[in-house]
């Protein structure tokens, strides 16, 4: 009853949605006044914010600094040339690294783990290591297995070999990939995201345990407008009154754990860690989607897959191969649909800032900027759409997955 | 580099999302939209129930106003009732009273009569004596005079004759 407004408020406009997206990152640990008017406030301690992430950043590169002077020469040659296609690639796949900044021409990064699963078991070692390279021609010695890493993947040399050669396009011949499930950037920021999750949302449901009347107060009453948000206008009208609830912990999970990652995606000195816009990471979650799609669908669910009812005979056998594709293709255009538009905004972010450097020009800089700026206001939006999307059209399968026959 | 990596799902991440999703799935569940849910649908329960128990309590009110407005109708009635029974018995007490009385007024009325004719009765037969003592006296004198006056005896005779008014 207290939040009305703001829960109205919220249903609204998806732009207000936005705005509080930014207090989601400040953590404020008092909301009991209107979130609205404080958000100039609260612009403040975003900004605040950044710059502890920042430093701390630094701090913990600092660690990795010292391997780098060996390699350094080797690195400035090849930086010389300023490709925009590379540079974009770099930040919206997936790496081993946690590149921050260059510094005098030296990366500064944060190693992450590296675990890999060759044929004789674990290995692990620190994606420092490597020297910051990416071209296979630092040779890295563990448990007698040699590796290189290539374009950020990571290769084992076969028996004998000690540096990896290649065909005429480029493909290395003397190795194979072992099974990579290191910590890369992206692992290592959705576990960040895990964290934010589990503070925030614990924080609020203890609220509601230290008061006697389930009256939010304080974090609580800015979270409540938006879980009853994902129960109310995703929940309930998707997959109806009776059964919406077994569904719920899903649909709010994947709503706030996409959200949180779009919009970590957004925040620069993160250094694009893409992990919304990786497909490895829709694809998983496309993939629990329609896990629980298909063993939660009914008798009438597959009654209109397989033989669909009120059509003639002919046309219910020229439906099936169409509603047993459809079957696949709702995931997949989940799958898609989030990272087509999330890649996307960060390739056009990207490639906006590129061309101060392709052409060289300093004089080019407002012209990226402003349009950077258009494009980020609109990707801050596209942050909660997507995740918006997403759960909604997840509701939407898990719905015609239990509707009941009503002819 | 070619482009295809762009779509090509990496192992390793499907793999850490798939475990970091069911871990953080189970962790919220339990520890977040369980509480925050209940406690939602806690309040909204209590509120509902509030406002049936208002409904329940305008309509009871409205109840005892129709309660109340059937006894005072009720009552009116009876009372109207009342009276009327209240009239109806002073109207046949009057009439009762009224015919009582006539009897005895008639009663009375006749042992005035009875009276009166004993009265007259008596008087005539007073009277009589009287008139016979009267005559006896009248007869007397007569007798005297006439023994001294035959003419005035016969006068006297006259005069008392002429005296005496019978009613």
């Amino acid at each position: 009853m207290l939040n009305c407004g703001v829960v109205k408020g919220c249903k609204k406009s998806f732009e207000i949605l936005f705005v509080n997206s930014f207090n989601v990152l400040t953590f404020a640990p008092n909301f009991k006044g209107g979130i609205f008017n404080r958000i100039g406030m609260k612009f403040i301690s975003f900004r605040f914010l950044l710059l502890v992430l920042l430093f701390s950043c630094f701090n913990m590169a600092a660690l990795a600094q010292h391997h780098e002077s060996e390699v350094a020469e080797n690195f400035e040659e090849k930086e010389a040339e300023f490709n925009p296609q590379d540079m974009i690639t770099h930040h919206v796949l997936d790496a081993h690294e946690f590149h921050i900044v260059d510094w005098n021409n030296h990366p500064i990064t944060l190693p992450l783990p590296v675990i890999l699963w060759t044929n004789d078991g674990l290995v692990t070692f620190m994606s420092s290591e490597f020297h910051h390279d990416d071209f296979g021609s630092v040779v890295v010695e563990k448990d007698g297995k040699k590796f290189v890493k290539l374009h950020e993947k990571i290769y084992q040399l076969d028996e004998g070999a000690t540096s990896v050669s290649f065909d005429a396009e480029h493909h290395p011949v003397n190795a194979s990939k072992p099974y990579d499930i290191s910590i890369t950037r992206n692992v290592f920021m959705m576990w960040i995201s895990v964290l934010v999750l589990i503070l925030l949302f614990t924080a609020a449901a203890r609220r509601y345990k230290k008061s006697s009347d389930n009256v939010p107060t304080g974090i609580a009453g800015f979270i409540e407008p938006l879980v009853v948000f994902v129960r109310d206008e995703i929940g309930i009208p998707m997959i109806g009154e009776h059964k919406y609830k077994k569904y719920m912990p899903y649909l709010l999970t994947i709503f706030f754990f996409i959200w949180i990652n779009n919009i970590f995606g957004l925040i620069p000195i993160l250094n694009g860690a893409n992990l919304s816009g990786n497909i490895a990471f829709t694809f998983t979650l496309a993939m629990f989607t329609f896990l629980i799609t298909t063993f939660s669908g009914n008798k009438n669910y597959w009654k209109h897959i397989f033989w669909m009812p009120g059509v003639p005979v002919p046309m219910k056998i020229f439906l099936m191969p169409i509603e047993i594709i459809g079957m696949f293709v709702k995931p997949i255009s989940l799958m898609i649909r989030l990272f087509a538009n999330i890649t996307a905004g960060h390739i056009i972010v990207l490639a906006l800032m590129s061309l101060i450097f392709i052409f060289k020009s300093v004089f080019i800089a407002p012209v990226s900027v402003g349009f950077s700026l258009f494009i980020g206001v609109i990707e801050i939006i596209v942050t909660a759409i997507q995740a918006y999307i997403f759960t909604v059209l997840s509701a939407l399968y898990f719905g015609m997955a239990t509707e009941e026959e009503h002819h | 580099m070619d482009s295809s990596q762009f779509v090509t799902p990496g192992f390793g991440l499907v793999f850490w999302t798939a475990i970091t999703f069911i871990f953080l799935l189970l962790i919220l569940k339990k520890f977040a939209w369980k509480p925050i849910l209940g406690a939602v649908s806690e309040r909204e329960e209590s509120i509902k129930s509030a406002l049936a128990q208002a409904e329940e309590a305008k309509k009871e009110m409205q109840n005892l106003q129709a309660d109340n407005e059937r006894i005072l109708k009720e009552a009116r009635v009876e009372r109207d009732g009342m009276l009327k029974e209240a009239r109806e018995i002073k109207d046949s007490i009057i009439t009762e009273a009224k015919e009582q009385a006539k009897v005895e007024a008639d009663k009375m009325v006749k042992a005035a009569q009875a009276t009166i004719e004993s009265e007259k009765k008596a008087a005539v037969a007073d009277i009589k004596n009287q008139v016979a003592n009267l005559s006896v006296e009248i007869a007397e004198k007569v007798i005297k005079e006439q023994l001294s006056d035959k003419s005035k005896q016969l006068k006297l005779v006259d005069d008392l004759l002429g005296d005496i008014k019978l009613n």
